[in-house]
């Protein structure tokens, strides 16, 4: 049974085991344990990030190839939420209609790019996608209309998932069950199931042609894999669930603009949790993503008492200011992927091996 | 470089694409004030890419963090033009111009001596491996760009033009921007210095040698890893340069500049091939000219128009304008 589910790819060490059942606990209960709007949203976002950072993965880590246009396809699906929660009222239909919308619009922009920059070699793709990304992003901005411009866009959702709606008069374990609660849930329910579709995806005979395109292309041709057919499916693959993760986003704010979803520094984000959580695993995904998002919200305290403390020093006050955030980003991420190339799934399993060699 | 001789088509795009605009346009001094705006333009951005196509076909390496040169070098202009006020602010051409130089020759120097540390540190532990390479130097990017805004704060800075350059200069009704013909006039210079180096010098021999086949230099005794680190440093000391160029082009800088500068530079270096340095002067003018016509004729479309340039050569030649062989 568990075979099934998770596709016969098991963490392959105890310690990771053991991390991904608290993490899931966790994640399950975590309107119970953690109390509190703020705590509910961080978790909320990992969940979103999740989705975003495991179908990023896929093409990272499994496929090897390196795309920058992975939050163009996050912004599309959160765009498709917006705008059509906005244009038709807030429902069902136009909930399903802007997921549907953004999910065409999401295949036949990466089957595009996919195929027209694969073609030729790898390396142009992350080029190609740098390119197509930032014109996207200033397009966004500058269809006011159709995107509210810089401003975004605020919008409803169907009655049943407002937070205003109550579905018991009293709380529960001290929680109000309202509508938050079941997005929460909703969030939940899909992120779990888009993380296990991943896992199946990867572990399934496509899968493994990814990773002999990833090991040795040449020689993947060799055997007669179309390795761009194969390289642009997965292109495509994880466009559509980054467009996902981007609808789960939308649903969770309520909102959309810019820089929630479209903005350069989701992307360091997103290219900094698969290479901590570990490139090719999918479970690096899950780890990565709480780690990172955890951090994020006390790193930055963290850096403002720095600073504060460093006030008398001119320069290195400077740098230790919370603006410079991305700062440290940076220099985290060159180390980790001089140093942590394989992340901490890869590292917990490398241990693991290491103590049955013992043995 | 070979190829330049032999193979005119690339070559005749150029013109083809600014007759092909001239009916569009319909009048001819709007046209030749445009034109001569995106031959700048080009010039500006051959200047800054030269660097990273060399970079690319003589090692293999795809340097993501060729925008900080860039910003680098457009900053540190700033700093000199501002600290030389008397001299840009006075009416004599040849104070404005000693003032100019220095702004240029300082930035190239602290772009190149960025690029000795950047190569050291960010691209040496990586040679070989295309994915660490890109996630490394865009790493780098991201580092530099932060620092930049340490340095010189997050937000715009004006680049005033030196006083005897602004305006413009009248050819019947057409009004070319004097700063365009100095871009232009430096655009060629660096070409020519560049042709002369590669095609007419034993370094140049040996580059070109390197970037068509590495391995047979190295096996005939020659240290490529020295010569190498010379082009990276080079080009690193012209993307310096071209961003001080760049800078007074738009007249005011920031830092995210380079990260901008960087994504026109990849589609130039697509279109001319990869590893090619006539291919990158092509590119480049093709680059600016559609920026240049596109920006006057439909605004809205000028976002996509390099991309739609970009797709339309490599539908011709999926290798770029002049495919470097062996790669």
């Amino acid at each position: 049974m568990l075979n099934r589910i998770l596709s016969n790819d098991f963490p392959r060490s105890k310690f990771l085991a053991a991390i991904l059942v608290v993490l899931l606990l966790g994640l399950a209960f975590a309107p119970f344990i953690f109390p509190g709007v703020k705590a509910l949203s961080v978790a909320a976002k990992v969940l979103v990030f999740i989705v975003l950072v495991a179908s990023f993965d896929l093409l990272l880590g499994y496929t090897g190839i390196v795309s920058f246009a992975h939050t163009m396809f996050f912004g599309i699906g959160a765009y498709g939420i917006a705008i059509t929660s906005t244009r038709y009222g807030a429902s069902w239909e136009s909930l399903l209609l802007g997921l549907a919308a953004s999910l065409a619009v999401s295949f036949v922009l990466s089957l595009a790019v996919g195929l027209f920059s694969l073609r030729v070699r790898a390396i142009f793709f992350a080029m190609i996608t740098l390119a197509v990304a930032a014109a996207f992003q200033t397009l966004a901005s500058q269809l006011s209309d159709l995107t509210g411009g810089e401003d975004g866009l605020s919008f409803k959702l169907p009655a049943l998932l407002m937070p205003s709606t109550q579905f018991m008069e009293q709380p529960l374990l001290g929680v109000s069950v309202d509508g938050r609660l079941l997005t929460y849930y909703l969030l939940f329910i899909t992120a779990l199931v888009l993380l296990l579709a991943l896992l199946r995806i990867v572990n399934s005979p496509f899968g493994r042609v990814l990773q002999a395109i990833r090991e040795n292309e040449f020689r993947a041709e060799a055997i007669g894999y179309r390795v761009v057919v194969y390289r642009t499916t997965s292109s495509v693959l994880s466009a559509l669930f980054a467009c996902a993760a981007g609808a789960m986003l939308a649903l969770w704010l309520r909102y959309n603009g810019p820089d929630t979803s479209l903005s350069f520094e989701i992307m360091i984000d997103v290219l900094l949790i698969v290479v901590i959580g570990g490139m090719g695993t999918m479970y690096g995904a899950a780890i990565g993503s709480v780690v990172f998002l955890v951090a994020q919200s006390y790193l930055q305290d963290l850096l403002r008492l720095a600073s504060q403390a460093a006030s008398g020093i001119p320069m290195l006050s400077a740098l230790l200011s919370p603006d410079r955030w991305l700062l440290w980003l940076g220099l985290l991420f060159v180390l980790s992927v001089y140093y942590f190339p394989t992340g901490v799934v890869g590292r917990l399993r490398a241990a693991t091996a290491r103590d049955s060699l013992k043995k | 470089m070979k190829n330049l001789d032999f193979d005119w088509k690339p070559l005749a795009l150029v013109p083809v694409l600014s007759l092909l605009a001239l009916p569009l346009i319909g009048s001819g001094s709007t046209w030749l004030t445009l034109t001569v705006a995106g031959l700048a333009m080009g010039m500006i951005i051959f200047i800054i890419a030269s660097g990273l196509t060399l970079v690319f076909g003589l090692m293999d390496v795809l340097n993501f963090g060729h925008g900080v040169f860039i910003a680098l070098g457009a900053y540190v202009a700033t700093s000199v033009l501002a600290g030389m006020g008397d001299w840009t602010s006075s009416a004599e051409l040849w104070r404005n111009l000693v003032a100019l130089a220095l702004a240029m020759t300082v930035g190239m120097m602290v772009a190149g001596a960025v690029g000795v540390a950047f190569e050291r540190v960010i691209v040496r532990p990586v040679y070989g491996q295309h994915l660490k390479q890109i996630l490394i130097t865009m790493g780098g990017m991201i580092i530099g760009e932060e620092l930049i805004k340490v340095i010189w704060g997050p937000q715009q800075i004006a680049l005033p033009m030196p006083e005897a350059l602004r305006g413009s200069l009248l050819l019947g009704d057409a009004s070319i921007e004097r700063y365009r013909v100095v871009a232009v006039l430096v655009g060629v210079a660096v070409f020519a210095i560049l042709a002369w180096t590669l095609s007419r010098t034993k370094i140049g021999l040996l580059i070109r040698a390197g970037v068509q086949d590495r391995e047979m230099v190295e096996s005939l005794g020659y240290r490529i890893r020295r010569l190498f680190v010379g082009v990276f440093v080079v080009g690193s000391a012209l993307a310096g340069l071209g961003g001080v160029m760049w800078g007074l082009y738009q007249q005011s800088v920031t830092p995210q500049m380079g990260a901008q500068v960087n994504i026109l530079i990849f589609i130039v270096i697509i279109i001319g091939g990869l590893g090619s340095t006539g291919g990158a002067l092509i590119g480049a003018l093709l680059v600016g000219l559609m920026a240049n016509y596109t920006g006057f004729l439909a605004p809205k479309v000028a976002l996509f128009s390099n991309i739609a340039l970009m797709v339309a050569v490599l539908l011709w030649r999926p290798q770029g304008v002049y495919p470097v062989t062996n790669r």
